[in-house]
């Protein structure tokens, strides 16, 4: 009754501004997600250590056969990691916290870096360019469809594992 | 990193911190082109139906994927070529492709996006994801390196 106070509490922008202002750099909900800086910083460092770990396979990994073996592998396994770390996360709960931070740190950084498309794209485009298109087109073919298998094998054991995990 | 060079913790660094902005790039660029395809939906929408006929579409393609692995797959063929018209130093080719474009560039994320349309039942939009962004990745890449050729003859 008596404890209501006396004035109401300061509008948060100027009656002259409009409520929302989409151009505020403001962090709101409705801040797209590549604005936020702490976002964007997340998924420079995991792409650093993503394309950090891709540069020490190519080292470690001789070369072997007429195409980038190291890449090949390099791209195969991330789809697996990938698809499974984002099924995981996609049945844990909605997008937000942790989950946010672990898919953009670890999957839009860390695997995003590791794994590459111009590598095989220029490689695939070299081969076929000095006249062997077979090894091209299996380089190239070879690379997608098991690319394709592996991140399906990864969604079908992420999905498990959120199963088991409940 | 090329054959020849000589690989110290210092280029591996910058190589990997190239990675790292070329990831942030991918993140700005693909939330950039998710939003501008959102925004032509809602005003196709909103002039057909109103607001909220959007509601229970289809996911809508992954078009920020395939720009983002179209135009890298473009530049580091044009990289490529200058390194081989001595025009970049292998050094830079390093930083620059393997690092810079290898990072910018996804490979895992094209192959979740073409299992979750063939889930979808969207068996043209993930042949056209797996085996479309195939074929427009190379010739991007064969373009980027003819461009090269021309700018800088091996």
């Amino acid at each position: 009754m008596g404890r209501r106070p006396v004035t109401p509490p300061a509008p948060p922008v100027s009656p002259s501004t409009p409520p929302r202002d989409p151009s505020t750099p403001q962090p709101s909900p409705s801040t797209p997600l590549r604005r936020r800086l702490p976002l964007v910083l997340l998924v420079v460092a995991g792409g650093a250590v993503g394309t950090a770990l891709r540069v020490l396979v190519t080292l470690a990994v001789p070369p072997t056969g007429s195409f980038d073996t190291a890449i090949f592998a390099i791209n195969v396994v991330g789809a697996f990691v990938l698809g499974l770390l984002l099924e995981r996360l996609l049945r844990g709960g909605p997008d937000e916290g942790r989950r946010r931070v672990l898919r953009l740190g670890l999957g839009t950084g860390v695997l995003g870096g590791f794994t590459t498309y111009s590598s095989l794209a220029t490689e695939t485009a070299t081969l076929g360019a000095a006249g062997d298109v077979l090894t091209a087109s299996v380089y190239g073919l070879a690379s997608v469809l098991l690319g394709v298998l592996a991140a399906a094998a990864g969604i079908a054991v992420g999905a498990r594992w959120a199963r088991g995990s409940r | 990193m090329g054959a020849g060079l000589p690989v110290t913790p210092l280029l591996v660094a910058a190589t990997a911190l190239a990675g790292g902005v070329g990831a942030g790039a991918r993140f700005w660029v693909d939330g950039a082109v998710g939003d501008a395809l959102a925004a032509r939906r809602s005003r196709r929408t909103g002039r057909r139906a109103g607001a909220g006929a959007a509601a229970g579409a289809p996911s809508p393609y992954p078009w920020g994927t395939a720009v983002i692995n179209v135009s890298g797959s473009l530049l580091l063929g044009l990289v490529t070529a200058l390194a081989l018209g001595a025009v970049v130093s292998p050094t830079w080719r390093a930083v620059l492709g393997t690092g810079l474009l290898g990072g910018y560039t996804t490979f895992s994320t094209a192959s979740v996006d073409t299992v979750r349309l063939l889930a979808a039942g969207r068996r043209g939009a993930g042949a056209a994801s797996a085996l479309g962004l195939l074929v427009a990745g190379v010739a991007a890449a064969g373009l980027g390196l003819w461009l090269g050729s021309l700018l800088a003859p091996a």
